[in-house]
C-alpha cells in the first residue's frame, strides 16, 4: 500500500544538499512550512479559474512563437509569386498580412501555433466568464473577497482588450472591418470622439499606425497588466484560503481538502497539461480564422455572414438591435444608434457586474466573513438577477448572429431583429421571475427530502391494511448540506422615532436600504429545523421503517384529527 | 396536524433551533487501498499514459523534420499534414502528462480529507493596536502633520510630474489632429478644377454611362486613386456604389434632379452607422444592405434608411458625363460620408 501514513523514507542526500543550498539562500524551508501542505478544497467548479490561468500561459507561449515571425507593419508589398497560397500571389497587401500568410504556410508549426493561439484566446475569455459566473452564483465574492473579485473583473476587461487588439493584427478583411467598426464607435462619443479616433489611428482610418500600435499593446502592455493582476489574484486566493462548498465537517472557520504538496501539485499541475493538451489538439485539427480566404484588408470589401470572436459578439448584437436614431443638439451630432448599443449598454452591463459585491453589501450590511459558498438555490434573488442579466447577454449574442439565423432557418431578418428587440426587454423579466420560482421550488424540494427521506420503492402493508412506501431517512452527513446553510434575512432598522418621540436622523435613508434588502431577502424558504424533523417523523407514514403498534396507533390518531 | 405534533414533541424535549454540523463523514477506501492488485494496475496505467506522452512528443518532432513546407517543396497538403502532426503530437504529449499525473493523484496518493483552521483575515486587537502605534510613530517621525504646505506641495508635484510624459505621448498619437479631413474626399475637383472620373474598383477603369445597364451595380472609386499617397485612407472615404434605375422608379427631389444622369445614381458605399462597406444590393427591391449591422437603404429614394440602426441616408455623389460619355463627379459629396461624429454638422 502506498497511501499509508508511516514516516517517510530516508531523504536522498542529493535532495538534502539541494534543499540546504536553497534554504540557506532563499529560506525555502520557511516558505514550504507555510505553503507546502496548505489545504485546497476539491470541486469541479474550482477548475474554471484554472482553465483561464492555463489558457493564459498557453497564450503567452504560443504568442511568443508568433512574435518571432509576424511583422507588425502596414507597409504595402506584393506577395511573392512562389509562396503559398496561390490565390494571394502577387497581390498587394500589408507586411502584417503577408507575414501572417508566410508564418501559416512556410513556417513549420506556424499555422498550428496561430490556431493554438486563437483557440486559447477563445477558451481563455470563455473560462473567465464562466468562472466569474460561478463566483457570482455561489456568492464567493462576499466579504472578505470583494477586492479580489474586482481584480478578476479588471482581468476580464483587459482580456477583452487583448482579444480586440490581437484580432486586429493580421490586417485581413475581417480584422480591418472590426477596426472600422471600432472607429465608428469611438467617433460616436460626444465632444472627444473625432479626436479619440485620430488618437487610435494616428490620423484617419485606417492609416499606417494602427497595426504597430495594437501590436505594442497586444504583446507588451496588456499581457503585462494581466500578468500583474494574475499575481495579485492568486496571492489573494492563497491569503484568504479557498472557499468551500457546504458539507459535513466544513465550516466558516476551517478548510477541508487536500494538501498542495503532493496532491495539488499533481492535480493542478496535471490539469495544466490537460488544458494545454486539449488546446493543442484543437489547434492541430480545428482550423480557425483562415485569413487567406478573406484576403488583405480593403476598405471597400466586407464578407457577408462575418462574425467577430464570441466575446465581442454581444456588442455586435447590441449594434444590430438598435433602431435608427440620431440627434443634433445645437449643431452637434450625437449618433444614438451607435452610442447607446456600443457605449451605454456595455457600460451599464460592466458597471453592474463590477459593482455587484457592493450592491450585495448594501442589501445585507454584511459584517461576517463568508468562506462557505452558497448553493445558488439558497440565494434566489441573486441567482435570478444573474440569470436575468445572462438572458440579456444571450439575446445580444443571438442578435449578433441574426443574419446566420435568418439564412439557416429561412426566416425574415427584420422579423428576427424585431423579436430580439422585444426579447431584450421581456426576457430578463421572465428569466428573473422563473429563476426565482425555480429556486424556491428547489428549496422546498430540499425540505421535503429532509422531512420525508428518499423514496425506496419498497411498499409495505400496515396492520391496518393500508399500503405505504417506505422512505429512507437521510443520514446526518447528507442532511447537513440541506439544513446547514441559513438564509439571509432583510435588514432590521430602528423605528423612525426614538423612545423620547424624537425623529432619528437618517431614518429615510435606512428605510430605503431596508426596502432594497427586502427585495432580496423578504421571501425565503427556511431550512428544516430539528423540531420540524422530529414532528415529521412523528406524523409521517412514509419516513421510517415499518412501524410498531404504537406508531400505527399514533398515526391513526393523527389521521383522524 | 404538523403543528399539533410539534407542540407535543416539544413538550417532551427542547429541540435546538438549528442542526449541528455532524463533522467529516467517514473515509471511504478506494479499490486500490485494499486490493494490492488494483493498486498495481493503477500504477501500470499511469506508466502507460506517460509512455503515450513520450511517444507523441517524439512523433511531433519527427513530423517537424520530415514534412517540408518551404516554398520549393511545400504544398497545401504538406502544410496541413505538418500542422496536424506537430500539433497532435504536442497535444497528446501534454495531455498524457496531465492525465497520468491526475490519475496518479486520484488512485495512488493519500485521499484522506484534511482539515485546517482558518484565521480571521483582519488582525486581532493587539495587532491592530501595534499597527496604529507604528503608523503614528512614523507620522511623528516624518512630522507631516504640522506642515500642511508640504503636504500640498508633494501632492501638486506628484500630480504634475506624469504630464511631461503623457502630454507628448497623447499629443503625438493623433498626428496632425485635423479632424476636418473627415469631411473631404478624393472626389473634390483638383486644384486646376479638373473633375474626377468614376472608375471601377479594383480595376481602375473609367466607366461610360452607356455601359451601365438598368439594374446593374458598379463598385466605384475615383480614377487613379491607387496612385494617391494615402490610398487606403482616401479609399475608405471615397468608395461609391453606382446603380442605374428605370428613371420612373427614381424618386428625386427637385434639388437633386441634376445629381443623377439618366437614372444612374451614385451613393457613398460607407455605411452611415459605423462605416462598414454597404456591399449587398437587392436588385428587386432596390435596397442596399450593410452586412455588418443590416442597415438597409432604399436606392430609389435617395438611399434613405428603411431598416436597421443607421441614423442617416447614404450621401449621394452628384455625377455627370463628359463629352466622351465617361461618368464624372460634379464635385465632392455635399455632406461628410461614413459614421457620424460630434462636429459633423459644423
Amino acid at each position: 500500500m502506498t497511501t499509508d501514513l508511516a514516516p517517510g523514507p530516508k531523504v536522498d542526500p542529493k535532495i538534502a544538499a539541494t534543499a540546504d543550498f536553497l534554504d540557506t539562500r532563499l529560506g525555502i524551508s520557511k516558505m514550504f512550512k507555510g505553503l507546502g501542505r496548505k489545504l485546497f478544497p476539491d470541486h469541479w467548479s474550482f477548475l474554471l479559474g484554472e482553465i483561464a490561468l492555463y489558457s493564459f500561459i498557453v497564450l503567452i507561449i504560443s504568442g511568443t512563437f508568433l512574435t518571432m515571425f509576424f511583422v507588425p507593419s502596414m507597409t504595402e508589398i506584393h506577395y511573392p509569386h512562389d509562396a503559398l497560397p496561390v490565390t494571394m500571389q502577387g497581390q498587394p497587401m500589408s507586411e502584417a498580412f503577408a507575414s501572417t500568410l508566410n508564418l501559416s504556410f512556410h513556417v513549420r508549426g506556424g499555422l498550428f501555433m496561430r490556431q493554438l493561439h486563437h483557440w486559447s484566446a477563445l477558451i481563455f475569455v470563455g473560462a473567465m466568464v464562466i468562472h466569474m459566473l460561478r463566483i457570482l452564483f455561489t456568492g464567493a465574492f462576499r466579504k472578505p473577497r470583494e477586492i479580489n473579485y474586482l481584480i478578476g473583473f479588471l482581468m476580464l476587461i483587459t482580456s477583452l482588450l487583448a482579444g480586440l487588439t490581437g484580432y486586429s493584427l493580421p490586417d485581413d478583411v475581417l480584422s480591418g472591418n472590426g477596426l472600422r467598426i471600432t472607429d465608428g464607435v469611438v467617433r460616436s462619443i460626444p465632444i472627444i470622439g473625432s479626436y479619440l479616433s485620430f488618437m487610435v489611428f494616428g490620423g484617419e482610418f485606417p492609416g499606417m499606425d494602427v497595426v504597430p500600435r495594437m501590436y505594442a499593446l497586444h504583446i507588451l502592455f496588456i499581457p503585462g497588466l494581466i500578468l500583474a493582476l494574475v499575481a495579485v489574484h492568486l496571492f489573494l486566493v492563497f491569503w484568504h484560503k479557498h472557499t468551500q462548498y457546504p458539507g459535513p465537517g466544513r465550516t466558516n472557520k476551517n478548510v477541508v481538502g487536500f494538501p498542495l504538496f503532493p496532491i495539488y501539485v499533481a492535480k493542478a499541475g496535471g490539469f495544466f497539461f490537460i488544458v494545454f493538451g486539449i488546446l493543442g489538439l484543437m489547434g492541430a485539427t480545428m482550423s480557425i480564422n483562415n485569413v487567406w480566404n478573406y484576403g488583405p484588408f480593403d476598405p471597400a470589401l466586407v464578407g457577408a455572414g462575418a462574425q467577430p470572436d464570441w466575446y465581442m459578439l454581444f456588442l455586435e448584437g447590441s449594434l444590430r438591435l438598435m433602431p435608427s436614431w440620431e440627434v443634433v443638439i445645437a449643431g452637434f451630432t450625437v449618433p444614438m444608434s451607435v452610442l447607446i448599443p456600443a457605449v451605454v449598454v456595455p457600460g451599464v452591463l460592466f458597471t453592474v457586474l463590477g459593482a455587484y459585491p457592493f450592491i450585495h453589501n448594501y442589501a445585507t450590511k454584511d459584517t461576517g466573513e463568508h468562506h462557505v459558498l452558497d448553493r445558488p438555490r439558497n440565494a434566489p434573488t441573486r441567482t435570478a438577477i444573474i440569470v436575468a442579466v445572462l438572458s440579456v447577454f444571450f439575446v445580444l449574442l443571438a442578435a449578433g448572429s441574426n443574419d446566420l439565423i435568418a439564412t439557416h432557418f429561412s426566416l425574415s431578418l427584420n422579423a428576427i431583429t424585431w423579436a430580439f428587440r422585444v426579447l431584450f426587454f421581456v426576457l430578463p423579466v421572465v428569466a428573473f421571475i422563473v429563476t426565482k420560482r425555480v429556486c424556491y421550488g428547489l428549496q422546498r424540494k430540499d425540505r421535503e427530502l429532509v422531512l420525508h427521506g428518499h423514496e425506496t420503492g419498497r411498499v409495505v402493508r400496515f396492520a391496518s391494511g393500508e399500503y405505504a412506501e417506505v422512505h429512507k431517512p437521510l443520514d446526518d452527513f447528507e442532511r447537513w448540506v440541506l439544513v446547514g446553510p441559513q438564509p439571509e434575512r432583510p435588514l432590521e432598522i430602528e423605528p423612525a422615532e426614538d423612545s423620547n418621540g424624537v425623529r432619528r436622523p437618517g431614518h429615510k435613508k435606512e428605510l430605503r436600504r431596508q426596502k432594497f434588502s427586502r427585495f432580496f431577502y423578504e421571501e425565503r424558504v427556511e431550512p428544516v429545523t430539528p423540531a420540524e424533523l422530529v414532528a415529521a417523523h412523528a406524523t409521517g407514514a412514509h419516513d421510517a421503517l415499518p412501524a410498531s403498534e404504537e406508531r400505527d396507533a399514533r398515526e391513526l390518531e393523527a389521521r383522524t384529527h | 396536524m404538523t403543528i399539533e405534533h410539534t407542540d407535543r414533541s416539544t413538550d417532551v424535549v427542547e429541540h435546538p433551533e438549528q442542526f449541528t454540523n455532524p463533522g467529516l463523514p467517514p473515509h471511504r477506501p478506494r479499490l486500490g487501498d485494499e486490493d494490492p492488485k488494483a493498486n498495481k494496475l493503477s500504477e501500470r496505467i499511469v506508466l502507460a499514459i506517460f509512455t503515450v506522452s513520450v511517444l507523441a512528443s517524439i512523433a511531433s518532432i519527427v513530423g517537424y523534420f520530415a514534412i517540408p513546407v518551404d516554398p520549393e517543396a511545400g504544398s497545401m497538403g504538406n502544410t496541413r499534414l505538418s500542422t496536424i502532426v506537430i500539433g497532435v503530437g504536442l497535444g497528446l504529449g501534454m495531455l498524457g502528462i496531465g492525465v497520468a499525473a491526475i490519475h496518479w493523484a486520484k488512485s495512488l496518493m493519500n485521499d484522506h480529507d484534511k482539515v485546517e483552521e482558518r484565521h480571521e483575515i483582519a488582525g486581532d486587537e493587539e495587532t491592530r493596536g501595534t499597527a496604529v502605534e507604528m503608523f503614528n510613530e512614523g507620522v511623528r517621525d516624518a512630522s507631516i502633520a504640522r506642515r500642511p504646505l508640504l503636504k500640498g506641495a508633494v501632492g501638486g508635484a506628484l500630480a504634475l510630474a506624469p504630464l511631461p510624459f503623457l502630454v507628448p505621448l497623447i499629443g503625438n498619437l493623433g498626428g496632425d489632429w485635423d479632424v476636418s479631413r473627415f469631411k473631404r474626399t478624393a472626389w473634390a475637383p483638383g486644384d486646376n478644377g479638373d473633375r474626377v472620373y468614376l472608375a471601377t474598383d479594383p480595376t481602375n477603369r473609367r466607366i461610360k454611362a452607356a455601359e451601365v445597364t438598368v439594374g446593374s451595380l458598379f463598385h466605384v472609386m475615383p480614377w487613379n486613386l491607387p496612385e494617391h499617397p494615402n490610398y487606403l485612407d482616401e479609399k475608405a472615404k471615397a468608395v461609391v456604389l453606382l446603380v442605374r434605375l428605370d428613371p420612373q422608379d427614381l424618386k428625386e427631389t427637385e434639388e437633386r434632379a441634376s445629381w443623377s444622369y439618366d437614372g444612374i445614381v451614385a451613393y457613398s458605399k460607407i455605411c452611415t452607422h459605423v462605416g462598414c462597406p454597404v456591399a449587398l444590393y437587392e436588385r428587386e427591391t432596390h435596397h442596399l444592405l450593410c452586412p455588418c449591422h443590416q442597415s438597409t437603404f432604399d436606392v430609389t429614394d435617395e438611399a434613405k434608411v428603411v431598416f436597421g440602426p443607421a441614423g442617416r441616408a447614404l450621401p449621394q455623389l452628384p455625377i455627370d458625363v463628359d463629352e466622351n460619355g465617361y461618368l464624372v463627379a460634379q464635385r465632392d459629396f455635399d455632406e461628410p460620408i461614413g459614421p457620424s461624429f460630434w462636429e459633423r454638422e459644423r
